[in-house]
């Protein structure tokens, strides 16, 4: 699980591309709390080839990366 | 390749529309090359309020405020506008204000320095490989685990207080009931198209970022870091319509050069490292003084303390003598912008080790 909340992008993007890097796991749960963070963490996701779905999570949002 | 265009639409959108808007505002009046520029606009605005006392850069420019309330349009309508801050106010002030000292170096923000490329002005060019060399550096303290602390959700009421302070300035100085706002007689502010065409102008363009998240800095720190190239397309489509704009609305008189560029000079070396300090700054701030002006607009008060900290920087550069003129830059300037470095640095490498100690 990364939690992105409060952090402005790219801080967001970072922090899931550093997770992505040490671990490299098939899935991985990330928390943001803005749109902008949700995009650009998806459109990161998607590049390095993960499935990502989104879903509100009372006012923030919850991100899944999967490995296909 | 299609796909490329499908999935960006809305950002090559922004950087067109913004790119006919900059060209038109240039036409109806703006000063040359300058249809938009967030940090020259937020000098003027300095001087309207009597910030600073360089009368011929003195004038409450609607742009603006059309740009911050755009942005709280589209918030507002999709349901994105919302409070928050807290992260860093005091540093942010200081690097907006290094922003502002970088760009008046140069003479103007990174939106005006596209804007200026593609109307021939290669001093430019200059400028954007400092602007690029900023933001290498930046980028190299993101990676490294640079960031301004969390920010937390706040009222709303916090959150609107800016766009909404804006307005309220703006209408009085339109009004001229108190009388007091100034207004240039000569020189660059004296220069604008009618108050409601900048408006409306502003409120295109501000509502469009909102939703694109159009920003220079951005643009390329995703290329560096990402290798991600969908903000930066805004920006290479924006270059190609003021291009192609300006060939046909100058003709045979259109070429690139150096000298003899409006509201510009040619010393290449402070060129590049005004807009150095500003893709720095702007790199730690989290966007280009455009984003900072939209974000603003959403309800991030950070943001908000940034353009404060800008406009305090433009009266910074015009009381003390930092800013450039069209003869170029000053002693006092090139002092400023060392100290910019030296200042920016340390944010630098203070916010990046020092949290390894005690994590938050």
């Amino acid at each position: 699980m990364v939690d992105t909340r409060g952090y402005s992008c790219p801080t967001p993007v970072i922090m899931v591309q550093q997770e992505l890097k040490k671990t490299a796991p098939s899935t991985l749960d990330v928390l943001a709390d803005n749109r902008a963070a949700v995009e650009n963490v998806t459109r990161f996701a998607r590049n390095q080839g993960y499935a990502v779905s989104v879903t509100p999570d009372g006012a923030d949002f919850r991100l899944k990366l999967s490995k296909p | 390749m299609k796909e490329f265009f499908k999935r960006n639409r809305l950002i090559l959108t922004t950087g067109f529309v913004i790119g006919v808007i900059a060209l038109a505002l240039g036409a109806l009046g703006n000063p040359g090359n300058m249809g938009f520029c967030v940090a020259c606009f937020l000098r003027d605005i300095a001087g309207s309020l009597g910030l600073h006392g360089s009368a011929n850069v003195q004038y409450f420019r609607p742009e603006i405020v059309g740009i911050l309330l755009g942005s709280t349009l589209a918030a507002l309508a999709f349901r994105e506008f919302k409070g928050r801050g807290g992260s860093s106010p005091v540093l942010r002030f200081i690097l907006g204000a290094f922003v502002m000292i970088g760009a008046l170096m140069f003479l103007g923000c990174p939106l005006r320095m596209i804007i200026r490329l593609g109307s021939g002005d290669l001093n430019a060019l200059l400028g954007l490989a400092g602007f690029f060399a900023g933001i290498l550096a930046g980028a190299a303290f993101l990676k490294k685990g640079f960031n301004l602390k969390r920010a937390y959700t706040i009222s709303c009421v916090e959150g609107a207080a800016f766009p909404v302070a804006m307005l309220v300035l703006f209408i009085l100085s339109v009004s001229g009931i108190f009388g007091v706002f100034l207004s240039s007689e000569e020189g660059p502010g004296s220069l604008h198209a009618f108050w409601v065409v900048s408006l409306v102008a502003g409120l295109v363009v501000g509502f469009l970022c909102q939703r694109s998240r159009m920003c220079m800095a951005g643009g390329l720190r995703d290329v560096v870091l990402f290798r991600d190239c969908s903000l930066i397309s805004g920006f290479i489509v924006l270059f190609l319509t003021v291009l192609v704009g300006s060939l046909i609305l100058k003709g045979g008189a259109f070429s690139f050069a150096f000298s003899g560029q409006p509201v510009a000079h040619t010393d290449g070396l402070w060129n590049f490292l005004g807009m150095a300090l500003v893709g720095w700054a702007s790199i730690l701030l989290g966007g280009c003084p455009l984003r900072q002006l939209v974000l603003a607009g959403e309800g991030n008060s950070d943001s908000a303390i940034a353009v404060l900290g800008m406009i305090a920087g433009a009266a910074f550069c015009h009381n003390w003598g930092l800013a450039s003129s069209a003869d170029g830059p000053t002693a006092n300037g090139k002092v400023a912008v060392v100290a910019g470095f030296v200042v920016v640095a340390l944010i630098s490498i203070i916010c990046t080790f020092a949290k390894k100690k005690g994590e938050n």
